[in-house]
């Protein structure tokens, strides 16, 4: 376990040596002030499109973040030769695999941290309440879902030869994902067979990560997820980081280090 | 890697020369104005009142018609239902749902001035659950039909006023396309229903007709600005009454669809001069609209009954009851 925190915190302070965080989160706080600033009819209590357009930028941002942070990890050690050396040490590969994915989890954990602090910020100034529960609920479903996606490119980084190519596939799943993913099995139906077997199983079996997106509730200041469907969505993200993580350990037994 | 420098420098090259050229080309079209039927350019140096600005000027500050040419109307349209879409806080069709109930929007029919085309059930258009995966995610995005107007998720009405949040996306979809006028008639109704601001809702029709003169729409809900709000029945008949006469002009050039969706507003027009002639004591008038109101209406019967109200009370005026005697 020493070991996985000690990678971790490798990643961890990679993350705040880099400059993307820094330039994604003051690019968000300017277009928010800026879309702050818009007077629309005199009406300084219109709040909610301010909301969405800060909330969507969090999810870009920390999407952007959490996909490229982890696709170059092992791709980079492996580049700068430093990853012989590191499994030189008492370290395994399943350790380092597991450390790599707490670091980025942890990293976009903080990076998390800061956007929303900023987001209840910007909508308690306009709206003079603080809904903790539901910004929890939203930040904590928002973590987990970033949880699999880095579990997922850190497969990926894996499997696929650079980390652009990784990152691309990543956007392009995570973009399908949450635009069809909860309508895949009507997609289903208007197929032909096989395809359209093959598409009803892909709906159960990909990750859904609608599941973790609460922006519209957030938004229009929706009552909290019950809490035992808000566990139970954790449970099931934690499913899948698992398989996503036991795959990446299996790929990286059999791959050549140098 | 030199053949890509290339490209790159080439695409830069024609950035440059595609702005250069707007800049060049766009302060002239300042002087470029569209005539009424719209098919040619005519150049506008002095002031006629027949043809219609462009507003394709960056004096105006109209940016979206320069950046984004006819294709702003896409736009515009996509953020009108954004309104709509907020209106419903969030709870709202996608493309795979059945949006039949939806094919108007809630926001402009509960003005009372839009025909609706809405049919089927506006509650439960997701249907029943179809599996445990979409019965797990619906816990998960607002599954419940409310209305802003109505107090929103929490039912509340003392929360009514947060249909201002719908505002935004009117004022974005009006400034990408200036010629929709329901856009402008749905904002006013809000903000003077709700907001209890009428000021900027005048101020927001006397733009809409400024960029779409002579409709009949933006001129009944100006009247309603000036009979509701201002108490100023004058000035409210005046707007009516040309209303009723720009409706009576474009009526016959409208295609079927449109003289359909017209008869609700010129009904509305007609019956509410007939209501303010009434007040007013002008029964004779007050009959007259009440007929024309008729002519358009769905509902004859009903209005049949206002007009033998007001025939009565006019009957009154020149029949005193004779009361007995004793």
């Amino acid at each position: 376990m020493k070991n996985i925190f000690a990678v971790a915190g490798v990643v961890i302070k990679e993350l705040y040596r880099r400059k993307d965080f820094y330039v994604l989160f003051i690019v968000t706080i300017l277009i928010c002030v800026v879309m702050a600033s818009i007077n629309i009819y005199n009406d300084a209590h219109i709040v909610r499109y301010l909301k969405e357009i800060c909330l969507d930028l969090i999810w870009l941002c920390t999407l952007v973040i959490a996909v490229t942070t982890t696709a170059r990890q092992i791709p980079a050690e492996r580049e700068n030769r430093t990853l012989l050396p590191l499994l030189a040490k008492p370290l395994t590969r399943v350790q380092l695999i597991l450390g790599k994915f707490l670091g980025c989890w942890l990293a976009c954990g903080l990076t998390l941290l800061c956007f929303y602090a900023f987001f209840g910020a910007l909508s308690a100034s306009r709206e003079h309440q603080l809904p903790v529960a539901n910004y929890f609920q939203a930040a904590l479903l928002h973590w987990f879902m970033l949880g699999i996606i880095v579990a997922f490119a850190l497969l990926g980084s894996l499997i696929f030869a650079a980390p652009s190519s990784n990152a691309t596939i990543c956007f392009v799943l995570i973009g399908g994902i949450m635009f069809v993913g909860r309508n895949l099995d009507r997609v289903a139906l208007t197929l032909r067979e096989p395809t359209r077997t093959i598409v009803y199983w892909l709906y159960f079996v990909i990750p859904h990560l609608e599941f973790y997106d609460m922006r519209d509730l957030v938004v229009h200041n929706w009552p909290t997820v019950p809490w035992l469907y808000f566990g139970l969505a954790l449970l099931y993200a934690v499913f899948y980081m698992g398989v996503f993580l036991i795959g990446a350990c299996l790929v990286f037994r059999r791959k050549a280090v140098n | 890697m030199a053949a890509s420098r290339t490209y790159f420098w080439l695409l830069v090259v024609l950035l440059v020369l595609c702005f250069g050229a707007a800049a060049r080309l766009e302060p002239q079209f300042q002087f470029m104005r569209l005539s009424d039927d719209r098919k040619h350019w005519v150049v506008d140096l002095h002031t006629d009142l027949n043809v219609k600005p462009l507003r394709l000027s960056r004096a105006t500050g109209d940016f979206f018609n320069v950046a984004l040419g006819d294709s702003r109307r896409m736009f515009a349209n996509n953020f009108y239902v954004k309104a709509d879409e907020y209106y419903h806080s969030g709870y709202y069709p996608s493309i795979f749902d059945d949006n039949a109930a939806f094919k108007t929007a809630h926001m402009a029919e509960d003005t009372g001035a839009v025909s609706t085309k809405n049919s089927g059930d506006e509650h439960g258009f997701l249907g029943p659950t179809r599996n445990w995966i979409d019965a797990f995610g619906r816990h998960f995005f607002p599954d419940r039909h409310t209305h802003l107007d109505a107090g929103g998720p929490q039912d509340d009405l003392s929360n009514s006023g947060d249909v201002r949040e719908i505002l935004p996306w009117l004022k974005l979809s009006s400034d990408l396309d200036p010629d929709n006028v329901q856009t402008y008639t749905v904002t006013a109704f809000w903000l003077r229903e709700r907001m209890n601001n009428a000021p900027e809702a005048e101020a927001v029709l006397h733009d809409g007709l400024r960029n779409c003169p002579g409709s009949y729409d933006i001129l009944f809900e100006l009247g309603r600005v000036y009979d509701e709000s201002y108490h100023e029945h004058g000035r409210a008949r005046n707007v009516w009454e040309e209303a009723a006469r720009q409706w009576k002009k474009t009526y016959p050039n409208l295609n079927p669809e449109e003289q359909k969706d017209s008869l609700l507003v010129m009904e509305q027009i007609a019956t509410h001069l007939a209501k303010l002639e009434e007040d007013a004591g002008n029964l004779p008038k007050a009959i007259d609209w009440l007929q024309q109101a008729q002519k358009v209406s769905e509902t004859p019967d009903v209005l049949q009954k206002d007009i033998d109200r007001v025939k009565y009370k006019l009957s009154l005026e020149f029949n005193p009851i004779l009361k007995p005697l004793y």
